[in-house]
């Protein structure tokens, strides 16, 4: 082989490869990935029953309904428009009522969203982004992360 | 005073370490060799600056100084001594203070034990280390100040978040940034290399052992996290790509494709350009990781800070060393020399085809985290991007790279003989083809995916174990022959046994781990029990305690199999007053490899309990195999070649050990 030649394998390799990462990424971007909605979002998008997504915001105040073997029922809200949730399974340390969480599953048709995972992944000073962010569209931004973080501030500057 | 005895260290710090960053450099270009030799002791001086910093900072914690914010927020006089230790890292500005003292202590050590470099290249690396630092103490002390204090001290502290609150965070990002901060080293180095336009095979033989080094404990930090995670959030997931970990995985990939790579160039003189570029992308991952979870842009189970002020003077020094690095190698990389030709089937293409599959592999990860965060800031589109997408990338880019691992190391030199060491590898494939029939005959049917994934497994771990084999001549002549010549190998060449077996073994995990999982939810009352596999689990009922920050639930299991008595199991809640949150501890029982993951949920208001019960095979094997890696590593690490003697042409060196 000449020097040519080699080099020509060498990039043709390198090639081969990326163009396998590439199709890879791609097909997976089409296929995997789920997007985030707010509950107005998932009202006004006319999301389908079946499409998977997630859905986040606050447990709203006296919605959790715990049924027979650790069936849970609960409503999402972001103010604005409400949408009820069914899970099977244990809800994580931090999901409270009032509190943000954010949901993954799907629509059924009677559009309840049927939630196969439930995150909670707060603390007492910490909301989702995503929620925080799905709250502040909807002007019900009251959590009070900012009023303790304007505290640390002050007790930062003096 | 101590806070700002520790302040003034800092700041003093900053002073050492803008002269180093600027008067070796000014040294290596006039040549003055007096200028150069300030590097060495700024360099020790700016890690104990910075060490009696942390020091201070640690002091603070020990003495639950609530006067100082960062205490104030973070502690409680009512947590243990090790958790007291161990929050002076919980949170952004002491895991800030960490980071630099980490970066100075490598620098330190390149000053101490790099004696024998040559000068102008030891005041380049020190320089651009120090540059490093320069920014990221600037940055401690513009933004992310520890010490400062608070006018009227509160009586008690808001305490660590109790998640953290575990022996596992306290070893856990020590070593994760040992691990990637200690890429630091190469990306100086590569940077020293451009700067003086200067690189031959020594300077991989410089580079290497730095790499390995902070590629051990880059392992050794995953491993730690990924088992911390399996124990303390009560999922029984031990990987869950969340952007965090993915932060620290990029830059692992990066490393072991540059450990391979440097290997080319310290043996045959290669692959120059493609190395210098490695070291530079390496530590890049390793700064945008540092911005990904220091900046608070994600969305991730690792809440700490969310501060934008941070993110953009984060996003400043990421430009300005990325960018500039990479505008260096532009301008400098063309004038490097390319030397040793080789043919495609060679060890080298070998380790090309390694750094290919590796680099891209790592590009999907690169992607996978990066495109949520890009999307959301152009269109306003919020996606997830979870399992399914890395499983659906990452995977098929990993198989063939292992599937053509335990062929590198076979391979020869320049040209290799690819049928040749096929045939070599006929008793690795036979040994997968066994597994392969075994699993099948166990399974009876069920997804044909399993029997071959765990065969990949055996015949990375037999591949592995190939070389040994056929360079001992372990199956022809007696053994004592053998073992003779087992001590007689290079010590680098049992490292790299021990870490490709390491990889089949941690492989082994995940794929007993994802595919023979079981799981089991209920809701008990004391009396009842529950089963899994042959075992049974009878709850004996509940008790309360009093922790020492915290009240704990926690539940009575008497765990049988057969009827025999195995163990107890006592999974718990605990509840932490100050902060009016609670914590899962898991209970584990561990058989062989695998193991029994009891998790416990809300109690019910009319008595019974809800558990989440596991049945994980071979899960121990994942942590184990990253285990027998960094062996590997710290075999390779101890290699004589890379401990003895001033640089030498690597052509030489070549010529006088034996045909490989």
């Amino acid at each position: 082989m000449t020097r040519k030649q080699r080099r020509l394998s060498l990039i043709g390799a390198a090639l081969g490869v990326i163009a396998l990462a590439v199709a890879l990424v791609l097909g997976a971007l089409k296929e995997s990935i789920v997007f985030f909605n707010s509950p107005t979002d998932v009202v006004e998008k006319h999301i389908k029953p079946g499409t998977r997504i997630r859905v986040g915001g606050l447990v709203k105040q006296g919605s959790v309904w715990r049924g027979d073997s650790l069936a849970v029922r609960f409503e999402v809200t972001d103010g604005k428009r409400t949408i009820p949730v069914a899970y099977q399974g244990l809800l994580p340390d931090l999901f409270r009522e009032g509190q943000g969480v954010v949901a993954e599953g799907a629509l059924d048709s009677a559009g309840t969203f049927r939630a196969d995972s439930v995150l909670a992944k707060h603390d007492e000073t910490y909301m989702p982004k995503d929620v925080a962010d799905a709250l502040k569209k909807q002007g019900h931004w009251k959590d009070d992360y900012e009023s303790k973080l304007g505290a640390a501030a002050q007790g930062r500057a003096q | 005073m101590i806070a700002e005895f520790g302040h003034y260290a800092l700041v003093l710090a900053l002073a050492l370490a803008l002269v180093q960053a600027s008067v070796p450099m000014v040294g290596a270009r006039t040549n003055d060799p007096v200028l150069m030799a300030v590097a060495g002791p700024t360099a020790v001086a700016q890690f104990c600056f910075i060490a009696i910093a942390f020091a201070a900072l640690t002091m603070c914690y020990v003495r639950s100084d609530f006067s100082v914010v960062n205490v104030f927020e973070n502690s409680h006089s009512a947590k243990p001594l090790i958790y007291k230790l161990s929050g002076v890292w919980g949170n952004h500005e002491g895991s800030m203070l960490l980071w630099v003292l980490i970066l100075s202590l490598f620098g330190a050590l390149v000053a101490l034990f790099g004696g024998n470099l040559p000068a102008r290249l030891k005041a380049n690396v020190l320089a651009v280390q120090s540059s490093i630092a320069v920014a990221f103490v600037l940055f401690i002390l513009v933004t992310s100040n520890p010490f400062l204090r608070i006018l009227e001290p509160p009586l008690e502290g808001r305490d660590l978040n109790p998640i953290l609150q575990d022996p596992g965070l306290a070893i856990h990002p020590p070593l994760l940034y040992l691990g990637y901060v200690g890429l630091s080293i190469s990306f100086s180095f590569a940077i020293a290399a451009l700067i003086d336009g200067r690189i031959d095979a020594a300077w991989a033989r410089w580079v290497r052992p730095w790499t390995l080094l902070a590629w051990m404990f880059l392992t050794l930090g995953i491993a730690m996290g990924s088992y911390w995670a399996y124990y303390t959030l009560g999922w029984g997931g031990w990987w869950f790509w969340d952007p965090v970990e993915n932060a620290s995985f990029m830059p692992w990939l990066a490393a072991t494709a540059l450990l391979h790579s440097a290997l080319v160039m310290e043996k045959r003189d290669a692959l120059k350009v493609w190395t210098i570029l490695l070291a530079i992308l390496a530590f890049s991952l390793s700064l945008i990781g540092t911005f990904l979870v220091r900046s608070g842009v994600l969305t991730s189970v690792h809440a700490f800070a969310t501060d934008p002020t941070r993110g953009v003077f984060i996003l400043a020094i990421l430009l300005l060393f990325i960018g500039g690095s990479l505008a260096l190698f532009a301008l400098r990389a063309p004038l490097l020399k390319q030397g040793g030709l080789f043919a495609p089937v060679s060890r080298e293409g070998a380790l090309v085809l390694n750094n290919l599959f590796l680099v891209s592999a790592c590009a999907t990860v690169f992607v996978g985290t990066l495109y949520p965060l890009a999307l959301e800031a152009l269109t306003g589109e919020k996606i997830s991007v979870g399992a399914p997408f890395f499983n659906a990338t990452f995977g098929p880019l990993f198989v063939p790279l292992l599937i053509a691992m335990p062929f590198g190391p076979l391979l020869a030199w320049k040209r290799g003989d690819l049928l040749g060491v096929a045939q070599r590898l006929v008793g690795a494939a036979g040994i997968a083809v066994i597994a392969v029939a075994v699993i099948f005959a166990m399974e009876g049917g069920g997804p044909l995916l399993v029997p071959f994934a765990i065969g990949l497994a055996f015949y990375v771990m037999a591949g592995a174990l190939t070389e040994i084999v056929e360079r001992t001549g372990l199956l022809r002549v007696p053994f004592a022959t053998a073992f003779a010549r087992a001590r007689g190998l290079p010590r680098s060449a049992w490292g790299a046994t021990f870490a490709h077996f390491g990889l089949g073994i941690t492989l082994l995990g995940i794929i007993g781990e994802t595919q023979w999982s079981l799981e089991r939810i209920a809701e008990l009352k004391p009396g009842q029990s529950m089963s899994i596999r042959r075992y049974d689990l009878h709850f004996d009922g509940v008790t309360t305690r009093q922790g020492p920050n915290y009240r704990e639930l926690a539940a009575h299991f008497t765990v049988r199999r057969h009827g025999d008595f195995v163990g107890v199991m006592e999974p718990a809640k605990r509840s932490f007053p100050s902060r009016g949150t609670a914590t899962t501890e898991t209970a584990l029982m561990t058989r062989g490899f695998s193991q029994l993951y009891l998790s416990l949920g809300d109690p019910n208001p009319d008595g019974s309990l809800a558990v989440r019960l596991y049945y994980k095979p071979l899960v121990l094997l994942i942590w184990f195999g990253a285990v027998v890696m960094v062996i590997g590593g710290a075999l390779s690490l101890s290699d004589r070649r890379l401990r003895v003697g001033a640089p030498k042409p690597a052509r030489s060196k070549a010529a006088l050990s034996p045909a490989e």
